[in-house]
């Protein structure tokens, strides 16, 4: 996802001079390559990412498009305070990219973990919250958060996903992508997951429960209007995404459903619990753990429709 | 009193300093100036039951100079690109700036009746929404100076002649990221950029000295490679001079640590933390207005 996001970047930065991008001192080997491109408008702000964030609000209310770039959660729990008054409250045209979301960088432990990110971006008024799903969406994004005028927050995994979109495909901000048609459930993925939630509906129709899939790439403003024919249609609906359980995209999909009088729907999230990870182990040996492996969504997922459709049975239907 | 009521700002023609439109020619308007900001600065607050009056008094000079003869601003349109950039980074002490942007025809004296109150226009920390002349919004501590930085930046990289000043606190000289941005700006040679200190020697819960000592504070920034003079912030004079050519050195950004008193020019608030707090109540009014020299 970094190169596609460096990619992108370039090709907006050829072809508007608006654009500029800052560093917090982070993206060794990445960065160079703009820098020398664009000299005068890239900026290394040193390990100082409150004044990252200030910098980039003063470029932006001087007509400038800046992307801030760091890791997990430097360019935005460091800096909150700067992300809240600095950029949303002036409605500054500032897109915080932070590579390495959810468990990224799982062995370098809990200060690394970007897991809260979601919940509290999504709080922030005027803030555009987006978790691409695969490269390809990186890209899109990208181009779709720079015309975008106002503050946005891009969360990148790492290096190395797969592509998962054809080429060509179509992208828009706010609008959910269904990537495998379904009707017996929905699974909405947001940011590096979406490869799972993939597999795991591959496994979950192999044992006759035809899932939909849903990349849900932009958390807010969230299509609502998405989850609401998820839920009317298939009348299950599961989240996943590599985030606290607290807030994030489960949260912001129960809201929908919780005030849209669509009482039957079952609905479980898939996340990590809401408590800091004390285990040494990379992204995948981290996944795993939590369940967020394909085979243990499938198998939760599975056991939830089942007892679901007992207790439906019970209750005389 | 006239500050309790709706007249005493009602009176435009009493309470716009002659002359202040465009700018100054002698000392005693600038002096003027900053009494008038006083006033009605104290105006506001009383009727606004609000706080920080020792805090916009102790940079009314400091306003009355850069509004009245430094910035190139246009009010008419505060929107132009090569107007200079004026940041209140202690957006406590709003009361001030919001007096002397109305003055300067920003926009209408009557909106100064509406600080604080429900419904209004002016909050009471510096708000740019909506507000004509104010370029950012502040209130929390130390966000300042870096926008500052961005907007000199802005302004290097565009070949713009626009200059950006910042007018600081003493108190957020404690905030680690005043110090960020003040580690920014020399390494990347702002010299359009200008950070004033109001440096009234007291702040939230006590004397600077007491709570978080800064001295030697004019050291601290030439060691961070700032071009530093140090006035008395209450010499119109002195202040004029100081920012008459700028920047001072080329090359380097320019700190102004103007040594100024807390609740200047009224004798019972000046150099009392009471004041960082306190609203005048009818009785202290009339006093401080007397002693300001406006009749009631």
């Amino acid at each position: 996802m970094r190169s596609a996001f460096f990619r992108a970047l370039s090709a907006l930065a050829e072809r508007d001079e608006r654009v500029q991008l800052i560093v917090g001192d982070l993206g060794f080997g990445v960065v160079e390559s703009f820098a020398a491109r664009f000299p005068d408008r890239f900026l290394n702000a040193g390990v100082a990412e409150q004044n990252m964030t200030a910098i980039a609000a003063g470029l932006a209310l001087s007509g400038k498009i800046v992307f801030t770039y760091s890791i997990a959660n430097f360019p935005i729990l460091r800096c909150l305070e700067q992300v809240r008054n600095d950029v949303c409250y002036h409605k500054a045209n500032v897109k915080i990219v932070a590579v390495g979301g959810g468990l990224s960088y799982g062995s370098l432990g809990m200060t690394h973990h970007a897991t809260e990110d979601l919940a509290i971006l999504r709080a922030l008024p005027e803030m555009v919250v987006v978790a691409p799903g695969d490269p390809r969406e990186v890209e899109a994004a990208t181009h779709a958060l720079a015309e975008h005028n106002g503050p946005c927050y891009l969360r990148l995994g790492r290096v190395g996903e797969p592509d998962i979109h054809r080429e060509g495909f179509t992208f828009h901000l706010g609008k959910a992508i269904e990537v495998r048609l379904g009707e017996d459930l929905t699974l909405i993925s947001t940011g590096g997951l979406l490869e799972t939630a993939i597999k795991a509906a591959e496994m979950l129709s192999l044992r006759g429960l035809h899932t939909r899939v849903l990349s849900m790439h932009t958390v807010k403003p969230l299509d609502s209007a998405a989850v609401l024919s998820a839920a009317r249609d298939t009348g299950a609906v599961f989240t996943l995404e590599e985030h606290s359980i607290t807030g994030g995209l489960g949260g912001a999909v129960a809201e929908v459903l919780a005030e849209s009088g669509e009482a039957r729907v079952l609905f479980r999230r898939f996340g990590l619990p809401p408590s800091f990870s004390a285990t040494v182990g990379d992204q995948e040996y981290l996944r795993m753990k939590y369940g967020l492996s394909a085979d243990s969504i499938a198998d939760s997922i599975e056991s939830a429709m089942e007892r679901s459709h007992m207790l439906y049975r019970k209750a005389g239907n | 009193v006239p500050g309790n009521t709706l007249a005493g700002f009602a009176n435009k023609t009493e309470l716009r300093c002659p002359g202040m439109q465009m700018s100054y020619t002698s000392v005693e308007d600038a002096e003027l100036f900053a009494r008038r900001i006083r006033t009605t600065s104290l105006r506001m607050i009383h009727r606004a039951k609000s706080s920080h009056a020792g805090s916009a008094l102790s940079m009314a000079e400091l306003l009355a100079v850069l509004y009245g003869k430094i910035l190139r601003v246009d009010p008419a349109r505060p929107d132009w690109p090569e107007r200079d950039r004026f940041i209140l980074s202690k957006g406590h002490a709003c009361a001030a700036l919001y007096a002397v942007l109305a003055q300067r025809g920003f926009f209408p004296m009557e909106w100064l009746e509406t600080f604080y109150q429900n419904g209004g226009a002016l909050p009471g920390h510096v708000t740019h929404s909506g507000i004509p002349g104010v370029e950012v919004s502040t209130g929390a501590l130390g966000h300042g100076l870096g926008i500052a930085c961005g907007m000199a930046l802005a302004g290097k990289r565009d070949g713009r002649a626009y200059r950006v000043v910042a007018l600081l606190s003493d108190g957020e000289c404690d905030e680690g990221s005043t110090w960020e941005a003040a580690l920014f700006a020399p390494h990347h040679r702002l010299d359009n950029l200008i950070a004033i200190v109001d440096y009234n020697k007291i702040q939230s819960l006590g004397t600077v000295r007491e709570v978080l000592d800064l001295e030697p504070l004019a050291a601290k920034w030439e060691a961070f490679g700032w071009t530093v003079r140090e006035i008395e912030g209450h010499d119109c004079k002195q202040i004029e001079s100081a920012l008459e050519i700028l920047p001072l050195v080329q090359g380097k950004p320019t700190c102004i640590v103007a040594h100024t008193i807390k609740g200047k020019g009224v004798s019972f608030m000046e150099n009392k933390l009471l004041w960082h707090y306190r609203t005048p109540n009818q009785e202290e009014m009339a006093q401080a207005l007397a002693e300001l020299g406006e009749a009631q």
